[in-house]
């Protein structure tokens, strides 16, 4: 069973006249982020909607913004989803911790993180999930650039030759250079997509 | 001697911490977990992700639709039909493609086969976490080999079947596959009397499993648990029947419930759950229409899979794959490549409350709790 989205928008604007909505195809974007905790909690003990289930969690590059979407359920009324969205910068990408309303947001907050590099504050555990801490940059942004794993850096260096394995000089140059730049060893992607 | 038991009962007890994988072979493949004990009792857990990360949903991205769907088997890889079915549903809705009745039917005849596989699997290592070593995995694999070579008749592998097409599946269940799926269903209650009138009533089964790793209703539909793990813990909640996907509505199943939510009811709703997909395949199999198996609309989307653009959208599809929810959401731009595409794991969300259901137990249950819950790397590292 579906529930109408504009249903859900007019609830919340009755109930809580200051979050300012939109809809977005079949979703509501909360236009302030901040307003994101009040409206979830609000959908969840609501007894019209009982949103008491949130399946998905994610986030979605879309250059200019980034955004995070969630797709609630109701287990009690077997109804749904509602899709709520929120948009933040990518220079200040805050977003408000879902999880002291639905625990689920845990680990997959920790996810979005990971891979966008949105911060959810209030989190109790904001870590990475999937890669390591010392890891630069967020993979699944449009703008990632691949590292190059033919070039070797001065770690990797030092790694092989405490273990006797010889290095070229040419590739103890490059690592030097690249290390003094401060930069990371990039791959070079192909100028169009296949067509 | 009384010595001991004063130091035991002041302060001095001190904790110890473990790391636990990812080597470890009850972790069912690279899961690690740091354990905090105070004797032999868990004071804490921290599972630790990301050994088997492969970073899926990027490799999606850059990808035609079409391709995808082989990637999709590397999920959850004990039951890629699943996988395949999550997947093909999401794209079906994002692009608004119907599929031929009887290819409805065989999508479900196919993932009711490949949950009657993970869950015989699932307790035959559960047992074998358990000690039990070998004999229940071996009384299991025994009939999972007959589904899996049925698989390879069918779909041409027994593991990475990638059976299932947008819009349709690839290959037509002649006769003789059908027959060979019906004499599996009609022989298989007979091995599960078998199983049962070893396992169900042991006593060894039943103090090990009972009362171990609780997990309350409501905190399971908080933290997002799904699937046997929830229904375990008696929430009434299965996605072919709240949805109704494909022609689920059209047969008539029961879902198994427990009472408590320990380790034993997640083991019998399993069991339970393997007749009732028996019962969902007696009914397909007996009233499979005759017909296309693919729509003719998505045709030239597998000729030239890199013509096939969905309209400018978003879709969030969701299956009931033997683990729980599985979801993909995924946006399209007008191009041939997803703009996004992400998966609802249900192994890593089912991971949430690890940590509470072992709070309080022995380190021994935490392998078992582990193993009830039905994880599969695959899909949580992605």
């Amino acid at each position: 069973m579906n529930i109408s989205v504009e249903e859900v928008k007019k609830e919340i604007e009755t109930h809580l006249p200051n979050v300012k909505l939109r809809l977005v195809r079949d979703s509501i974007l909360i236009e302030n982020p901040e307003d994101l905790p009040q409206v979830a909690l609000f959908l969840k003990e609501s007894p019209r909607f009982l949103l008491d289930y949130l399946s998905s969690v994610t986030g979605a590059d879309y250059l200019t913004f980034l955004e995070s979407v969630y797709h609630l359920y109701s287990m009690a009324q077997k109804r749904g989803p509602v899709t709520l969205r929120v948009r933040v910068t990518k220079n200040n990408a805050k977003v408000p911790s879902l999880v002291p309303v639905y625990r689920s947001a845990e680990l997959q907050e920790r996810e979005a993180y990971d891979t966008f590099g949105i911060i959810y504050e209030g989190h109790p555990d904001p870590r990475r999930l999937f890669m390591w801490e010392e890891f630069q940059g967020y993979p699944l942004r449009k703008d990632y650039a691949q590292e190059d794993t033919e070039v070797l850096e001065i770690a990797d260096i030092a790694w092989l030759e405490t273990r006797g394995i010889e290095v070229p000089v040419e590739m103890k140059e490059k690592a030097k250079t690249l290390h003094a730049a401060g930069q990371r060893a990039v791959a070079q992607k192909p100028e169009k997509p296949r067509p | 001697m009384t010595n001991i038991v004063e130091i035991k009962n002041t302060d001095l007890a001190q904790t110890l911490e473990i790391n636990f994988g990812p080597q470890h072979p009850s972790t069912h493949g690279v899961f690690r977990m740091t354990v905090q004990l105070e004797g032999e009792k868990i004071c804490g857990l921290r599972p630790i992700f990301g050994y088997l990360h492969r970073n899926h949903e990027q490799i999606a991205e850059n990808l035609p639709y079409a391709a995808i769907m082989p990637y999709t088997d590397r999920l959850d890889y004990v039951n890629a039909l699943s996988n395949n079915f999550g997947y093909a549903l999401t794209i079906e809705k994002l692009a608004g493609i119907e599929v031929p009745e009887r290819a409805e039917y065989i999508r479900v005849i196919m993932a009711e086969l490949a949950r009657v596989v993970n869950h015989i699997a699932v307790i035959g290592f559960m047992l074998n976490d358990l000690g039990a070593f070998f004999t229940p995995l071996l009384y299991a694999f025994r009939e999972r080999e007959r589904i899996l070579n049925l698989f390879e008749e069918i779909t041409g592998s027994r593991l990475m079947n990638n059976y299932f097409r947008v819009g349709g599946v690839k290959r037509d269940l002649t006769g003789e596959n059908l027959a060979g799926i019906q004499k599996i269903v009609s022989r298989f209650p007979a091995f599960l009397e078998e199983f049962e009138a070893l396992l169900t009533k042991n006593e060894i089964l039943c103090m090990r499993c009972q009362n171990i790793g609780v997990l309350s209703a409501k905190t399971a539909t908080n933290a997002g648990i799904t699937g046997p793990v929830l229904r375990a813990s008696g929430v009434n909640y299965d996605i072919r029947k709240v949805d109704g996907y494909s022609v689920y509505n059209r047969f008539d199943f029961k879902i198994p419930l427990g009472e408590k939510g320990d380790v034993y009811d997640r083991f019998y709703v399993r069991i339970l759950e393997i007749r009732e997909s028996l019962k969902i395949l007696d009914q397909a199999l007996s009233t499979i229409p005759p017909g296309e198996i693919m729509n003719k609309k998505s045709l030239p989307m597998l000729k030239m899979p890199r013509n096939f653009k969905p309209p400018v959208g978003e879709a969030y599809g969701r299956v009931e794959s033997p683990k729980g929810e599985l979801g993909f959401y995924v946006v399209s731009d007008g191009t041939p490549q997803p703009w996004r595409y992400h998966v609802r794991a249900p192994s890593l969300i089912n991971l949430t409350v690890l940590e509470e259901m072992c709070l309080g137990q022995k380190i021994a249950d935490a392998i078992i709790i582990l193993g009830s819950i039905d994880i599969v790397l695959g899909e949580t590292d992605r």
